[in-house]
């Protein structure tokens, strides 16, 4: 999880990809899920994110923290494509998933999206039910047998299904803030993906529910690489294993300052940056 | 702080006081409130004198003198005083033709439709029979006999030849009746004065006639009716295709800011210019088609290009761009989470549409289809262009008829120098106003329904 802002530094300790990405059995492997190699998003003429290098462990939460506006939510929403949405943005470099970069033509950003999924700052279910919510991404992925058990699996692995169990025919929107947000997180985890993208997942939550998620994440961990966006730097120390600082220019572009294991990077800052924010002297 | 009390005494007072100033703000927001007032006014009392009006001349006194009354009639039938023409019995209203009209006259009548499918009563079995043998048989051949309704409505018709010789508005039926009554009296002693809604399921249910007090909108209704499914028929999928591609698909360059203004200046053109632009394109350079004749019909109608079709595609055009900005903005009130949720679960852009944006989007574009429609089925100047027919009997038969609509029905009575048609164009109006608030009401309760939802 070494990453500076300069590539040539980083240079030797890029991981091989073309190691296996997971084995079906046994414990995670200290392999990279995903790899960022020089990455710079636009939006028109402006750079939002500059010569990034970082490296996501598989089967491993990473957060990514700096101060708004730095680009953490643009590097986090270029991982998965989703910014090909937005008018005008646009990537350069390398996004390297299963040895493969994702900007190239022959990646189909829709397969991309169903295997790096995503949940989002507000709760956003459909304006449908519990079990549509769930079983939606699975049906148009062509996954057709067992919706049921399928539905009911993703539904305790985002701890929600003894809450829901007896009213999955009710609208999404019936369910409480905190339970909406685990409801999309078991509508992503529905449909199979090796990677779960967080945009800030409880920043619209109340404490009690933020704890829940958080808890919910690390039991994921166990089967998905998850990489999350927070503003909270308590929420990255308690609940993230490799936290990512980013801060920006003069000219707002964001770039990498520091990353590291949680622990290090918390307690022992290798940046002067990195220990002003952390300590709350700006930002 | 000598003394709180007095310096906050004399802010207080001080505040309170009214300055010049201030008087002279206050009596220009009266003004202005009072102008306000004014401008309400003046449109609720247009749009009031505009209902009073139509329904001034939908209902009123009419005098009514018949050429034989029915009381004559059913006495001579032998039934007591006080039975209605419609009390007796099918045999006794035929023995009435039989006795009043010539045999020449009920000779054709039996030949279009025969009076009892077991007997004839003025033509002979054998000569109808001959002229079932002939390439040409006549209606009496294959239609079933004259209903007892039928023939009373003959009766009515022929026999009694009732003629309006008066007719008087609502206001002055009830509020000087005495007058019209004395007026009445002298003018047309024969005549009898009663109560008329002009306004009837008659009205609704008759064709067009040259006679006012027979005359329905059957024909234009129906002309409506066709003429709007066939607008709604190409104008929705268009419209509603074209605005998903223009808010989901295309992405914001020159050109579609171009395409966008365009649309929004087409939907401010006068409707004559549609009408030019459909009697150009669809009557005259499309005539194959919108005739019918491709499909080999030909003969079918005299109206050449003039037909349903024609119309329809006309008004088409016409709400096409009304269409596709109420679908633009019910699509673009969709929340982007939704769309966001339904891409990053590796949905294409189709199933995110289909599946989240139009299911919430669609009350909305419900909502401003029916307003278009409504339009639509209010116009009348295009459809003058594209060649409406101002005076037609039949039914349309299919999108290839002739046709005439509601509005072009008003304009052609309202144009006759009888007072009669002047109540019937009220009336028909009556109906076209109904027909446009229920389109309305339902478009409101769509809308109540969908806000309802998404709160």
């Amino acid at each position: 999880m070494t990453t500076v802002g300069k590539p040539e530094v980083n240079e030797n300790k890029r991981v091989d990809l073309n190691v296996p990405m997971r084995t079906a059995t046994g414990p995670a492997l200290e392999t990279v899920a995903m790899e960022a190699v020089d990455l710079n998003a636009y939006y028109g003429k402006f750079r939002a994110v500059r010569d990034v290098n970082l490296s996501f462990r598989d089967r491993q939460i990473t957060a990514l923290i700096g101060p708004s506006g730095c680009g953490k939510t643009t590097l986090l929403r270029t991982l998965n494509r989703m910014n090909d949405l937005v008018q005008g943005a646009r990537a350069e470099g390398e996004v390297r998933f299963h040895g493969q970069n994702i900007f190239d033509a022959s990646v189909d950003p829709v397969e991309l999206r169903r295997r790096v999924g995503m949940v989002f700052q507000k709760p956003n279910p459909f304006p449908k039910t519990i079990y549509q919510n769930v079983a939606w991404g699975a049906r148009i992925n062509g996954m057709k047998q067992d919706l049921d058990g399928l539905v009911e699996h993703s539904l305790r692995q985002a701890a929600l299904w003894d809450e829901v169990k007896d009213k999955l025919d009710q609208s999404g929107y019936s369910l409480s803030g905190g339970q909406q947000q685990r409801l999309c997180i078991a509508r992503a985890i529905a449909v199979k993906p090796e990677i779960i993208l967080m945009d800030e997942p409880t920043s619209a939550l109340d404490p009690v529910a933020t704890l829940r998620i958080e808890e919910l994440i690390q039991d994921l961990k166990v089967n998905y690489t998850i990489i999350i966006v927070t503003h909270n730097m308590q929420q990255a120390a308690r609940a993230s294993d490799h936290t990512v600082f980013l801060n920006m220019d003069s000219d707002r572009a964001g770039y990498v300052v520091e990353a590291g294991t949680t622990g290090t990077l918390f307690t022992r800052p290798a940046r002067q940056e990195t220990e002003d924010y952390i300590t709350g002297r700006f930002g | 702080m000598t003394a709180p009390g007095a310096e906050a005494g004399g802010r207080t007072s001080d505040l309170l006081r009214t300055s010049s100033q201030m008087r002279r703000r206050q009596r220009r927001g009266l003004i202005a409130r009072f102008a306000l007032l004014g401008a309400l006014m003046v449109a609720v009392a247009a749009l009031v004198t505009l209902i009073v009006t139509i329904l001034n001349s939908s209902f009123g006194l009419v005098a009514v003198e018949n050429e034989r009354s029915p009381e004559d009639l059913v006495a001579s039938r032998g039934y007591p005083a006080g039975t209605a023409l419609g009390d007796l019995t099918k045999e006794d209203l035929v023995a009435i033709l039989e006795a009043e009209i010539s045999t020449n006259l009920g000779r054709r009548f039996e030949r279009e439709q025969r009076f009892f499918s077991d007997r004839m009563v003025f033509e002979d079995l054998y000569v109808l029979n001959d002229l079932c043998m002939t390439d040409d048989p006549p209606p009496a051949c294959y239609l079933r006999a004259r209903s007892h309704s039928q023939v009373e409505a003959l009766v009515v018709e022929r026999v009694v030849e009732p003629t309006i010789v008066g007719t008087w508005s609502f206001f002055s039926s009830v509020f000087n009746r005495d007058e019209v009554e004395a007026y009445a009296a002298e003018k047309h002693p024969y005549a009898e004065l009663e109560f008329r809604s002009w306004l009837s399921w008659d009205f609704v249910v008759n064709p067009q006639s040259p006679e006012p007090a027979i005359a329905g909108i059957r024909t234009a209704l129906l002309g409506s009716l066709w003429v709007v499914l066939i607008t709604l028929v190409f104008s929705f999928p268009i419209g509603v295709g074209a605005a998903i591609y223009l808010e989901e698909y295309a992405r914001e360059s020159r050109l579609t800011a171009i395409l966008q203004t365009n649309i929004n200046n087409l939907a401010g053109v006068p409707s004559i210019i549609y009408g030019m632009l459909g009697l150009a394109i669809f009557v005259r350079t499309l005539e194959a088609i919108t005739s019918g004749s491709f499909l080999g019909t030909g003969g079918e109608t005299t109206a050449n290009g003039r037909t349903i079709v024609s119309a329809g595609l006309t008004l088409g055009l016409l709400i096409l761009p009304i269409i596709i900005i109420n679908a633009q903005e019910a699509i673009r009130a969709v929340p982007g989470s939704l769309r966001q949720a339904g891409m990053a679960l590796g949905s294409t852009r189709w199933q995110t549409v289909r599946s989240h944006v139009l299911p919430n989007a669609l009350p909305g574009i419900l909502t401003g289809t029916i307003l278009a429609v409504a339009r639509a089925l209010g116009e009348t100047a295009p459809l003058v262009v594209v060649g409406a027919s101002t005076f037609i009997t039949t039914d349309p038969a299919g999108p290839f008829s002739k046709f005439t609509v509601l509005p072009i029905q008003i304009y052609q009575w309202t144009s006759r120098p009888q007072d009669e048609f002047r109540n019937i164009a009220a009336a028909a109006i009556l109906v076209l106003l109904v027909l446009l608030l229920t389109l309305n009401t339902a478009a409101v309760i769509l809308r109540n329904k969908y806000s309802r939802r998404t709160a």
